[in-house]
């Protein structure tokens, strides 16, 4: 189908969920499907990099808390406007700050591009390995850094109050649900729109065979780093409104491992070679892991999704959309 | 600047280097002379850890000595784990994506189950010369850290010569340059392989030892390692066993001297901080080819 | 010398200790059809992955169409209009045969022409180039599909894909039979013919010969020989080189 169409499939699914859930009216269930929101855009953002390039990036968890820390630097600095700035700045940008959250999106998508770019910059000219390890050194450092700046709380952590009740959406947390939900389409539509494009190509080629690419005019460096901001940015845009969900942050929560092994795992059980395969995964994964955190234990779900991510990858490689693949394969073939 | 501090903070930087050698020296094998990427072997050293603290606290043994007893069981462990990747993933040209996932699958599945059987409590060991330090002419010696030291090398030396001086050792060295060669001489490259791994994870086990004797461990700490261990290993020159001593003493005094001075919350940048500065200037290391 | 399309200066390549190519020249004017032979290990196609930007050169220099194209990267060369196959080919797996002869349409004659090609062209193209090596029929095929024969003609056709003004086959006819090696002879003589000037890196003697209208020979990363193939073979090094004098 033609993009517009699928936009317009997305939305009118993502609105069909929004007003069941409403009708629902558990708050809880929002605060689930927000987490399960997050995966999938982390998991769609993976794979652009990982899935269609066969890069490896293993410090996501770096990407979104870049997205967190900025939201937070932003409020901060809109909440102390007359401790920072002299009243002549001050009075004017009151008007401007705190921004809305959106806003914060958009500026966690930017930094976070540009620590992937300078990141991609500096070693995606070296193998593949070197980057998955330079991206695992970079989610270590930038905790580091969080840990020693005071500003957005270091180590003690930073408290964001949000509103009780919105306009129009009534509880905050379904502004949010919302939010997140237009997060994903737009990285649904990034991805596929990817996967039908000339840059899709040239993404495929890199993970078959670099060196063929370059030989057949594939400018492979400049794709990667496309790819690398592209993921990155999307990571970034993710964890934007974290603070505003979870209300207080500290840099444990923010770089959590559990955001680097599922996104990991998400595309890799769901399926890397689709756009659908990391929404299928998210969801699957996603709920799985908040109803075994509940029932069991947040130690056990995780080593349920170690397990899963080491069995696919060892009988599954493609995922469940290529399982599904396969199975098509075989019945048009019977 | 108080040069006491500033050369205790050496000394310590120096015999924690040699710790980092024997911790690297696995991976230095597997990365660097069998080009598999085995982000999990932080995980095995903790698992050393724990099996250490485990008989210690039970038994009272010395850590070392049950490391060493646990040799053949991690080196059985290296060996089914080379031969799991070989037939997925080596066999079929896939390594790269799939193997790193593997492996960080494994690494994670690992500590998690260190964190479900021993919980998230520090745990250390007991031994004699923990606690005491030698010391002359104004320097400490702190003997929790010494005892390790002397160790690794002597750890560090036997695979030394073992890569130097035996066939086995030799047929590994070859099998990362020239596979075709050791197959005319009618040497199976997987089976030196399956070797080579099965030696890279049984270091773990001595590893694990010395970590546990050097501070308290908590499943978690493997994960501080990863970026040390490639760290050095891409500092040292990938596939140098020397190159990873000397990248390793490096890499030990820059962190001891930074944590003495700017404070220990720093220490994990510093490691992975010379590892993007490496790769971004001069990603053969050292002594790499 | 400024009419030579390719010009290669005093090109030395070392692995290590191990010297592959030891001040190599070589010129090509535009059009000729140059065979390159040599001994396994010789250096031939060390050679051509210093030619087209694959492997770095530590000494010696490469310009291609006026132009030093010594700094710059595999994909700028192939822009220019330099392509090569590869000796051990290396199709795009998760690709079907068509989609690999798509790339270098999209991505270097699209760059070179300065307008995206659009689907009905690219599909055009790809069919007319798959029916010249006779793999139309495989088309929506996976290169895995394929036989070792198929998958040389494959990484010919992607090679021809980049409409070059150079082209480096890289021993492309190795196991084919007596009558496909005479196709692509015959293919190859007519790329030729229709302005594509071609270097042709072959151990199959009979190919060479009939394709060539003058020889290099290389042997142990130096060029011991050049100049008109019959006169080249004669010559007792050439033959002391392959008989192991």
């Amino acid at each position: 189908m033609r993009t517009p169409v699928f936009i317009l499939v997305q939305i009118v699914i993502a609105a069909a969920l929004y007003f069941a859930l409403r009708a629902v009216n558990n708050d809880y269930l929002f605060y689930l499907g927000y987490t399960v929101l997050q995966f999938a855009i982390l998991a769609t953002a993976w794979n652009i990099l990982g899935g269609y390039c066969g890069y490896v990036n293993f410090g996501s968890a770096g990407f979104f808390a870049i997205g967190v820390y900025t939201s937070i630097f932003l409020e901060t600095v809109g909440q102390n406007l007359d401790d920072i700035f002299p009243a002549a700045i001050a009075g004017p940008l009151h008007a401007i700050l705190p921004m809305p959250v959106p806003v914060d999106v958009v500026f966690g998508g930017i930094v976070a591009g540009l620590v992937g770019l300078g990141t991609g910059y500096l070693t995606l000219r070296l193998r593949g390995v070197f980057f998955a390890i330079a991206t695992l050194a970079l989610a270590v450092v930038l905790q580091t850094f969080v840990v020693n700046w005071s500003f957005v709380g270091g180590s003690r952590g930073a408290y964001i109050i949000p509103p009780d009740k919105v306009p129009v959406f009534g509880p905050y947390i379904q502004y949010l649900f919302v939010l997140m939900l237009v997060l994903v389409i737009v990285s649904l539509t990034c991805a596929r729109l990817i996967e039908r494009s000339r840059l899709g190509y040239g993404f495929a080629t890199i993970r078959d065979d670099e060196l063929a690419a370059e030989a057949c005019g594939v400018p492979t460096l400049k794709l990667k780093l496309i790819a690398t901001v592209l993921s990155g940015a999307l990571m970034g845009m993710a964890g934007a409104p974290f603070p505003f969900y979870i209300g207080y942050v500290e840099p444990g929560s923010a770089f959590d491992l559990s955001y680097a092994v599922n996104s990991i795992a998400m595309p890799m059980i769901g399926g890397t070679t689709s756009w659908a395969g990391p929404l299928i995964g998210a969801l699957l994964l996603g709920t799985l892991q908040q109803v075994a955190t509940v029932t069991i234990s947040s130690a056990v779900n995780l080593l349920i999704v170690g397990l899963l991510l080491i069995g696919f990858v060892i009988v599954a490689p493609n995922g469940i959309v290529g399982l599904w693949q396969a199975w098509m394969r075989r019945r048009k073939q019977a | 600047m108080d040069f006491g501090l500033l050369i205790n903070a050496v000394i310590a930087g120096l015999l924690l280097g040699a710790f980092y050698a024997a911790v690297t020296s696995g991976i230095s094998i597997s990365f660097g002379m069998l080009d598999i990427v085995n982000i999990a072997h932080p995980a095995f050293i903790l698992l050393g850890s724990y099996i250490a603290y485990a008989v210690n606290a039970e038994f009272g043994i010395d850590p070392i000595i049950v490391s060493i007893a646990m040799l053949p069981a991690f080196y059985l462990l290296g060996a089914a784990m080379y031969q799991i990747y070989y037939a997925s993933f080596e066999k079929h040209g896939q390594e790269s994506l799939r193997g790193l996932a593997f492996f960080f699958g494994v690494l994670f599945v690992t500590e998690v189950c260190l964190l479900l059987i021993f919980g998230v409590d520090y745990r250390s060991v007991n031994a004699p010369y923990i606690g005491s330090s030698l010391s002359f002419g104004g320097m400490e010696f702190p003997l929790r850290l010494l005892v390790p030291c002397v160790a690794a090398l002597a750890m560090f030396a036997g695979l030394e010569i073992f890569l130097g001086r035996t066939f086995i050792g030799r047929a590994v060295m070859a099998v990362s340059q020239d596979p075709q060669a050791l197959r005319l001489m009618a040497v199976d490259p997987t089976r030196i392989k399956r070797i080579a791994f099965g030696i890279s994870i049984a270091t773990a086990s001595m590893a694990g030892a010395f970590l546990i004797i050097i501070q308290p461990v908590i499943p978690s700490v493997g994960r501080d390692y990863i970026g040390r261990i490639f760290a050095i290993c891409v500092l040292g020159g990938l596939g140098s066993l020397p190159g990873t001593l000397i990248a390793a003493l490096l890499l030990g005094v820059i962190e001891s001297i930074t944590s003495v001075f700017y404070g220990p919350s720093w220490a994990p940048a510093v490691s992975f901080g010379i590892l993007l500065l490496t790769l971004a200037v001069r990603p053969s290391g050292l002594l790499g080819r | 010398m400024s009419a030579s399309l390719l010009q290669v200066s005093q090109l030395g390549k070392r692995f290590g200790g191990f010297v592959a190519l030891d001040g190599v020249d070589l010129q090509v004017a535009p059009g000729e059809r140059v065979g390159l032979i040599g001994p396994n290990g010789s250096g031939k196609s060390t050679l051509v992955n210093c030619i087209c930007g694959t492997l770095h050169n530590e000494t010696g220099s490469v310009t291609f169409a006026g132009e030093t194209v010594d700094g710059m990267i595999a994909h700028e060369r192939t822009r220019r209009g330099l392509a090569r196959s590869f000796q051990l080919p290396r199709p795009f797996m998760s690709m079907t045969v068509a989609d690999n002869i798509r790339v270098p349409l999209l991505y270097t004659v699209a760059f070179r022409v300065g307008h995206h090609v659009t689907k009905a062209e690219a599909d055009e193209r790809c069919m007319e180039l798959l029916k010249l090596v006779a793999l139309d029929g495989k088309a929506s095929k996976n290169p895995r599909d394929l036989t070792q024969v198929e998958m040389r003609k494959l990484e010919l056709a992607r090679a021809m894909a980049a409409e070059p003004k150079l082209l480096i086959a890289d021993e492309s006819m190795a196991g084919l039979s007596h009558s496909e090696v005479e196709d692509i002879v015959a293919l190859l003589i007519r790329l030729n013919e229709s302005g594509i000037t071609i270097i042709m890196i072959e151990h199959i003697m009979r190919a060479v010969m009939a394709f060539s209208q003058r020889l290099v020979v290389l042997v142990s990363g130096k060029k011991i020989a050049d100049g008109k193939p019959d006169d080249v073979i004669k010559e007792g090094e050439v033959i002391g080189a392959y008989l192991g004098q």
